[in-house]
């Protein structure tokens, strides 16, 4: 029973009022997208043991849907933030890098 | 034999007898036995059979590691099987009997299969039922079958009530011993909200039964008022009869609390699941106490040692009148001193070791104990209980050096801390050779959401094996645990415990350590499943060599008690076979729940009624009252047909069908899913949603639009109406209506966030109902109100107004071909408004439809329905529509996907229209049968049927399927498959059968 | 409207905790810019109480706001009130990019109310309704056994509920066996 904090309504949810999106920080490829690149953004995606960077919709609750970090290995959540963003904030990779040192994950490719 | 004592019982009122039933056997007990205890003091000390050889079984231990005293409790709707007859508290008219035998206990044909022992080894399924094939179906199956599971399944239903619980708690302490009762006081006393839970009906754990001092009282003293102090204190929840079953992610944990199992006349739910959400847990759930391996260890009458004790301390019942001690440590000598201070005969404490010496065995000595150091049991005599033990020496093969008489024999192998729940999140153990034992690594606790540990585990459960040790290690880990919840506070002393010495343990895993082949077959790891100490051997030697393989192998530890005594012996033994180190043979994987826990518990309340939520439409109880026979559309119950006395379902379809085309019929179409997409940029959002143009629409104008995954599949469909300058109203289908919400708020929110849009799902608000046939408009206009004629609302336009007293929103479109208008209503006025048109059109011969005319309708007039043409694979393209992929818009999703090259490929199948050739209706799903055969011989096909249906109105089969180069194939005959081997010819036709120039629904 | 029906039409359980049909109540969700003054005051006016803090809802009466999401506010307000609120809404949000849609029909109105009123509720949604923890005024979106659902605490003894309309008599029947199976004695 994974417990994530929703950054938009303040709630610690449990799992069964989350709805969880796969893969967070995916970039659309559009009409004019290479075969190789649109491919890509259909199918391919990260599978890590270790730090990952998900969406997650608090469907029961606020409706908002929050992307968050955290290790498929531990479990450990090392935060949630908005999806209104394209990459996820420094002061997060930082903590990231503190405790998961030498990390790599596909958008610090 | 067993029987009741004079003295002794501190949990029995012996003022309050009890009666209750073993198989079918009046018996009686006192209040606060157990039912083992009641057995036992009434002298039945064989209580059911083992699983594979059905040897006699008695009871074997005290507490939820027993793994023999299996019984049926109860009859009828309170029937349950395979419950432990140790951690049953009698009451007043319990019925149990015993299970796994026929036909009766003492004389059992199945206990033939243990003079077949050496033709049933380890792995003898796998072994012996493989070949021939043939004989699966015939002969193997159904002797497994037979021979399968353990007690009977419940008949009736359960007639028990359940509940559910969700806590949320600073400090989950798992255990009401001495440890935990400690962690309770410190974390209680630092401001925590805290849970402490105890299994049993009884606080104190062994402490109250071996009873050494704490803080100058004695033990049970001391609980008392620890318990009396901590009732107290309104942030403590004590619960008894509440086991820990399990410790998940993030600090979830399941609790499972028996209200009512012990006083069954009780109201209230019987089982309450408790769903813990905890900061920090401590697990102070002590330890269990291992068997030794010898010859004949599992004939009833050999009882773990502190078993023994238990029933005198506790239930003032003795095992026998002469009792053996078998050992390998000190602990055990406890049970001879009580035994003997009970006045009982203790012909002789048997200890394994070369050396031991200390106050314990002193006592012993002193009480004119005989002790034997250095020897071992070769085997106990006995067959349904025991009669006597042979003596040898433990360093040797089992030649007897003497026989003695006795009645009962107490072993102890040493304890094992019991690290379920902190293993069950992940916590790792280390082994301690010291103390014989594997016990819970502290530095690789189970973490949390914020990476911490969030597990402690206290006491004897922490590898404590005496009282001063425990009590400090509980009361620290309550200190640690409320730390780590917030809790700094200081202050409070810990308890402080007194013990006796003990000398130290000796690792022994067989009995005597040489014994040859013979007496290895007899003794026993796992009494439930019939897994002997050869067995393990056998699996290591066939190379099984992994404990998780050969667990499964041998199936040791596969039983209800999951190994709570075998496990350890067992991976000894294989660790020996094997000349491995015990911890790098490891143990197999602890899985919640500790014990088992009853369905009823799982399921709370979500029984009967309550099993699913099932959706209403403001109609429904009309459609229930007046002959609906239902199919579920997700969660909803949409009426299939309305059936009439005197017809067949089928009848019933053709009927509706036959009565839409001729004069009026009313679909309940308020399942639909509608959505209000509102903002400046919501044209170009609902562009980009949809296939088609959906921002030139003009108000007051409906359009049907497709929409398409990311990967360029039709997801849904449905018309839009443009309601105001920035407003449109999206009908979704009925199961759409949650799941296209949910796709247009995540591109909203996640890609396309700049955009100024807002959606809200106004499903439920409104009652819609079809108003179909060539009198839809009479009906409607009988009630009065707007304008509703061709000219005033012409078709694909809808219109707000009031339709009698009803607030109305009126859409002119057609799903059938026929004169219709779906008419919006508030929900709440939904049954009026229905009512009002079965009146209004009453003479015009008005009739309610159901999905099944509605869908026969729709493909009469070729109009494709989602989830049926489509399948999750299918484009727009192969419906033929590529008239809804605009042209005009440079990006909308789906529109790259459908220039991938398998998307374009000419050779995908297309929409066709068939009949067949005799008039038959095609069968659902069938497959159009192509020359030749694929790479995997099976025939090659070139098309499908997505929808079949008899029309009613044509007279004949009508079907949509898809077919390779299918719409250029028109006139063509191609055979479908059947199941029965043949084929039924049909012809590929254009898919409108009804009414292709659409002159019926323009009127 | 005169021949509007609330989902439940009137129904009662009655037990030591009382489950009852609140009847038609007037629900208008308010998506847009809930930090606008506009907004706020036009919302202040129609229903009289103060603006809620997320988890919050302010009710008095039939009246009352909920904080649903940072761009979601629901009003309550007497049912016959809706199209009236609606046009003052309208008129106060003029040329502002919002959403106003009357949900009252979509939805039921349940009341729990007794002396253990929060542990029926904690027995069917994952929320620390611990009185330390939920408290008047709180307010949370969660779900009750398997459907989606929404309640605040008016006082300690009464708590009211929503649900969708479609899944009224789930709702109810599921707080009426909670109810009726008695109090857990853990709050």
């Amino acid at each position: 029973m994974l417990i994530l904090h929703c950054p938009y309504c303040g709630v610690d949810a449990d799992e069964t009022d989350l709805h969880a999106g796969g893969q967070a920080h995916l970039k659309r490829k559009g009409p004019d997208s290479s075969d190789a690149d649109f491919e890509d953004y259909l199918f391919m995606r990260e599978n890590p043991k270790g730090v990952h960077f998900e969406r997650w919709r608090h469907v029961y609750g606020c409706g908002k849907w929050f992307l968050a970090a955290r290790c498929t290995n531990t479990l450990e959540v090392f935060g949630t933030y908005a999806a209104q963003t394209t990459a996820p904030p420094k002061d997060l990779l930082d903590t990231i890098s503190e405790k998961r040192p030498g990390w790599s994950w596909g958008i610090s490719k | 034999m067993s029987t009741r004592l004079v003295d002794h019982g501190r949990l029995i009122n012996k003022n309050n007898a009890v009666s209750f039933t073993f198989n079918g056997k009046h018996l009686r007990g006192f209040a606060g036995d157990t039912l083992a205890s009641a057995l036992l003091a009434n002298d039945q000390l064989l209580v059911g059979r083992s699983f594979k050889y059905h040897r006699p079984r008695g009871v074997i231990a005290s507490g939820a590691e027993e793994p023999n005293g299996l019984v049926n409790l109860g009859a009828g709707a309170t029937f349950e099987p395979n419950q432990r007859v140790t951690t049953t508290e009698l009451f007043d008219g319990l019925t149990a009997t015993s299970q796994n035998h026929w036909p009766s206990l003492e004389f059992d044909v199945g206990a033939i299969n243990t003079h077949l022992s050496r033709f049933l080894p380890a792995g003898f399924y796998y072994k012996t039922f493989m070949y021939p094939q043939a004989f699966w179906k015939h002969v193997y199956e159904p002797i497994i079958r037979h021979s399968a599971g353990l007690g009977r399944a419940p008949k009736a239903r359960d007639q028990d009530t359940y509940e559910h619980f969700h806590a949320h708690v600073d400090v989950l302490i798992v255990g009401g011993g001495i440890a935990g009762i400690a962690a309770a006081q410190a974390a209680g006393a630092r401001g925590a909200r805290v849970m402490l839970i105890e299994q049993t009906a009884d606080w104190g754990g062994r402490a109250v039964v071996d009873m050494p001092e704490i803080d100058g009282l004695p033990a049970q003293e001391w609980v008392n008022n620890a318990i009396q102090a901590l009732e107290k204190m309104n942030n403590i929840d004590l619960r008894l009869r509440c086991m820990g079953a399990g410790v998940y992610d993030h600090g979830y944990a399941l609790a499972y609390e028996r209200l009512t199992d012990h006083a069954p006349d009780q109201d209230g739910p019987r089982h309450r699941l408790w769903r813990v959400r905890a900061k920090q847990i401590v697990t102070a759930t002590g330890a269990i106490e291992r068997p030794l391996s010898f010859a004949g260890n599992d004939v009833p009458g050999v009882l773990l040692a502190s078993a023994v004790r238990d029933y005198v301390v506790n239930f003032g019942v003795s095992l026998g009148d002469r009792t053996v001690i078998v050992t390998n440590n000190d602990d055990a000598y406890r049970t001879a001193i009580i035994l003997k201070q009970a006045g009982l005969d203790i012909p002789c404490i048997v200890d394994a070791r070369a050396d031991a010496d200390g106050p314990l065995i002193y006592q012993a000595r002193d009480l004119g104990i005989r002790v034997e150091l250095g020897k071992g049991i070769a085997k106990v005599k006995g067959g349904k209980r025991v009669t006597g033990v042979a003596i040898c020496a433990q360093a040797g093969e089992g030649a007897v050096l003497e026989e003695l008489a006795c009645d009962c024999v107490a072993m102890s192998g040493g304890w094992s801390p019991v690290v379920h729940l902190w293993s069950h999140c992940g916590g790792k153990l280390i082994w301690d050779a010291d103390q014989v034992m594997f016990r819970p690594d502290h530095a690789k606790a189970p973490t949390g959401a914020d990476g911490q540990p969030f597990v402690i585990a206290a006491g004897t459960a922490n590898g404590h094996l005496f009282t001063a040790e425990t009590v400090g290690d509980g009361w620290a880990a309550g200190r640690a645990a409320a730390q780590a919840a917030g809790y700094a506070k200081r202050g409070g002393q810990a308890p402080l415990g007194a013990d006796t010495d003990e000398g130290p343990i000796a690792p022994v895993w067989l009995m005597p350590q040489g014994a040859s082949q013979a007496l290895r077959a007899k003794a026993w790891l796992d009494f439930q499943n019939d897994v002997k100490v050869t067995d393990v051997q056998l699996a290591a030697q066939e190379g099984f060599e992994s404990v998780e393989h050969a667990k499964r192998y041998t199936t040791l530890g596969m039983a209800t008690d999951q190994g709570k005594l075998s496990n350890i012996n067992g991976l000894a033994v294989l660790s020996q076979a094997l000349n491995a180190d015990i911890p790098n043979v490891g143990t197999t994987t602890f899985r919640p729940p500790y014990t088992p826990i009853s369905m009823g518990a799982i399921a709370g309340v979500a029984k009967d009624a309550l099993f699913q939520p099932i959706r209403k439409t403001p109609i429904s109880d009309w459609h229930n009252a007046n002959g609906a026979d239902n199919e579920p559309v997700g969660q909803w119950r949409r009426p299939y047909a309305y059936v009439r006395s005197g017809e067949t379902v089928h009848d019933a379809v053709n009927r509706e069908v036959r009565n839409v085309r001729e004069n009026v019929g009313l679909l309940d179409a308020s399942t639909l899913g509608k959505l209000i997409v509102k903002g400046p940029d919501a044209g170009k959002f609902l562009d980009l949603m949809y296939t088609n143009m959906m921002s030139t629409l003009p108000v007051g104008k409906c359009r049907y639009g497709l929409m398409c995954s990311e990967n360029g599949f039709l997801m849904d469909d449905g018309v839009v109406a443009r309601i105001a300058e920035d407003t449109w109203l999206c009908h979704t289908t009925t199961g759409g209506a949650e799941r296209i919400h949910a796709h247009m708020e995540d591109w909203l929110q996640c890609e396309w966030w700049d955009m100024q849009v807002y959606v809200a799902n106004v499903t439920e608000q409104y009652a819609q109902i079809a108003v179909v046939g060539p009198n839809a408009r009479q009906v409607l206009q009988t009630l009065g109100g707007m304008d509703l004629s061709r000219d005033a609302l012409p078709f694909m336009q809808w219109a707000d107004g009031k339709i009698g007293d009803f607030d109305a929103r009126v859409f002119r479109i057609s799903f059938s071909g026929e004169l219709s208008y779906e008419v919006a209503v508030p929900a709440g006025q939904g049954r009026a408004f229905w009512d009002a048109l079965l009146v209004a059109g009453e003479t015009l011969g008005v009739m309610p439809y159901g999905t099944e005319a509605l869908h026969i309708m729709r493909a009469e007039k070729g109009f494709i329905m989602i989830g049926d043409e489509t399948d999750g694979t299918v484009i727009p393209q192969d419906l033929n529509l590529q008239w809804a992929l605009s042209k005009k818009k440079d990006d909308y999703l789906g529109k790259r996907a459908h220039d991938r090259s398998h998307m374009a490929d000419p050779e995908r199948w297309k929409l066709v229209g068939l009949e067949t050739v005799d008039g038959s209706v095609l069968p659902d799903g069938s497959y159009a049968i192509a020359a030749g055969v694929n790479p995997n011989g099976q025939r090659s096909t070139q098309g499908r049927v997505t929808s079949t249906y008899y029309s009613p109105t044509l007279n004949k089969g009508i079907a949509m399927g898809l077919v390779h180069n299918g719409p250029d194939r028109t006139g063509e005959v191609i055979a479908f498959n059947k199941v029965d081997g043949t084929t039924v010819d049909a012809k590929i036709v254009d898919p409108v059968f009804y009414d292709k120039a659409g002159e019926k629904q323009n009127v | 409207m005169s021949n509007s029906v609330s989902a439940l039409q009137g129904k009662v359980a009655t037990a030591k905790v009382m489950v009852r049909d609140a009847g038609l109540r007037g629900m208008i969700t308010l998506r847009g810019d809930i930090t606008n003054t506009k907004l706020k005051a036009a919302c202040a006016g129609l229903t009289g109480v103060d603006w809620p803090a997320p988890g919050q809802a302010n009710c008095v009466g039939d009246k009352g706001l909920a904080w649903m999401s940072p761009d979601e506010i629901l009003l309550l307000v007497p049912y016959a009130e809706v199209p009236a609120a609606l046009g003052l809404v309208a008129k106060a949000l003029k040329g502002q990019h919002y959403l106003a849609e009357n949900v009252s029909d979509a939805r039921a109105l349940i009341q729990i109310e007794g002396p253990f009123a929060a542990e029926v509720l904690a027995k069917l949604a994952p929320v620390d309704l611990h009185p330390a923890n939920f408290k008047p005024g709180n307010f949370r979106r969660t779900r009750l056994g398997q459907v989606a659902a929404a309640f605040w605490m008016r006082d300690v003894d009464t708590i009211d509920v929503i649900c969708f309309r479609s899944v009224a008599d789930y709702t109810f029947d599921l707080l009426a066996t909670s109810a009726a199976a008695g109090p857990v004695g853990y709050f």
